[in-house]
């Protein structure tokens, strides 16, 4: 098995649980084998510094190039020269997320409209592979 | 004690000085000057009271009745989601609350078969969709209404009468109210893309829909 993403200083992770869940941060430090010590910067994405374990962030496919323990100034001039934000707007995972968010939020009349979309769709599909027979 | 008032044994609150100065009879005039007087207070008979009064009674802490207090969620024009009863499933519209606390809704009637009816508010989930019910008069309609049309009848004849039939005139006022009151909500349902099949069609749960997980 081949790992692509890795645990590293200037890592931007999403945090998944706890009081800054859906958040970005960077990694700036290692602790040990468990936990990181992360920043936002909190200016840009409302991270405060912490220590967080991994078992809480998933791993993004950006990197910062920042050093150890980068000051939030550094941190916030790389956050904004690699353009995270859009940049992670733009991924896979973040669509996903804003997609499951969009159902999740949907009015019983949103859901019937979402029924007889599903059913038109089918339709078409079963149209378009009974004319290939 | 008086102005002052002893905190422990012998420990008493204010001090010499303190009493002194609270003491109006002790205000002193400065060298050379005349001792200040201290006005009286002049007594003043306000309203004329009565001597015997009479015994006035208090005001009554019962609560008059009011009706339930109607859910926040559900608004006047409100497609709500009928839970229990004939038209269970049925999607209908809220018209208005009726002093008894129940919720006045029709169907419309031609859309899901339910007439003007009345609701509790506890059998009902409130979406967020609303109609338009600016043009729909629901002034005749109270709880009156709804009570039932009795033609006393005695004897076993007049028992197994009642039971078969319906009052044609009742039947026919029903119908022309259910029109009266149908055709502008269904102008206003048809201003909206497929709201009037929503309204036709009941509402379900599918496999893995939790509808304490769900938005409505």
């Amino acid at each position: 098995m081949v790992f692509n993403k890795f645990v590293e200083v200037g890592r931007v992770v999403l945090i998944n649980y706890g009081p800054e869940k859906g958040k970005l941060a960077t990694v700036i430090n290692i602790v040990d084998g468990n936990r990181v010590l992360v920043d936002g910067p909190y200016t840009e994405t409302g991270v405060r510094r912490q220590v967080i374990n991994l078992k809480r962030v998933t791993l993004t496919d950006i990197t910062l190039n920042v050093g150890l323990q980068s000051t939030e100034k550094k941190l916030k001039a790389a956050f904004k020269a690699e353009d995270v934000a859009s940049k992670f707007a733009e991924s896979a995972l973040a669509k996903k997320l804003a997609l499951q968010k969009k159902r999740a939020s949907m009015t019983d009349f949103d859901r019937f409209k979402v029924m007889l979309a599903k059913k038109e769709k089918a339709k078409a599909i079963k149209k378009k592979l009974a004319q290939l027979k | 004690m008086g102005r002052n008032e002893m905190l422990a044994p012998g420990v008493p609150k204010y001090g010499r000085s303190k009493m002194m100065k609270m003491r109006k009879a002790n205000q002193y005039a400065k060298k050379g000057g005349e001792k200040k007087k201290v006005e009286e207070k002049k007594v003043t008979y306000g309203k004329y009271v009565e001597a015997d009064p009479v015994k006035v009674p208090l005001p009554s802490t019962k609560r008059s009745s009011r009706p339930t207090k109607l859910k926040k969620t559900i608004k006047p024009g409100s497609v709500l989601i009928v839970l229990s009863g004939r038209f269970m499933g049925k999607r209908v519209v809220f018209l208005k609350q009726l002093p008894s606390g129940l919720l006045l809704v029709t169907g419309p009637y031609k859309l899901n078969g339910c007439p003007i009816r009345r609701i509790n508010q506890a059998y009902v989930i409130a979406t967020s969709t609303t109609v338009d019910i600016s043009g729909v008069n629901t002034d005749k309609i109270d709880d009156a209404y709804f009570a039932r049309v009795k033609e006393a009848k005695e004897g076993e004849e007049g028992f197994f009468d009642n039971q078969e039939k319906i009052n044609p005139e009742w039947l026919e006022k029903r119908k022309a109210d259910q029109k009266a009151i149908d055709e502008p909500l269904l102008a206003a349902v048809s201003k909206v893309s497929l709201l009037a099949e929503y309204l036709q069609a009941p509402f379900t749960l599918s496999k893995g829909q939790a509808p304490h997980m769900m938005k409505f």
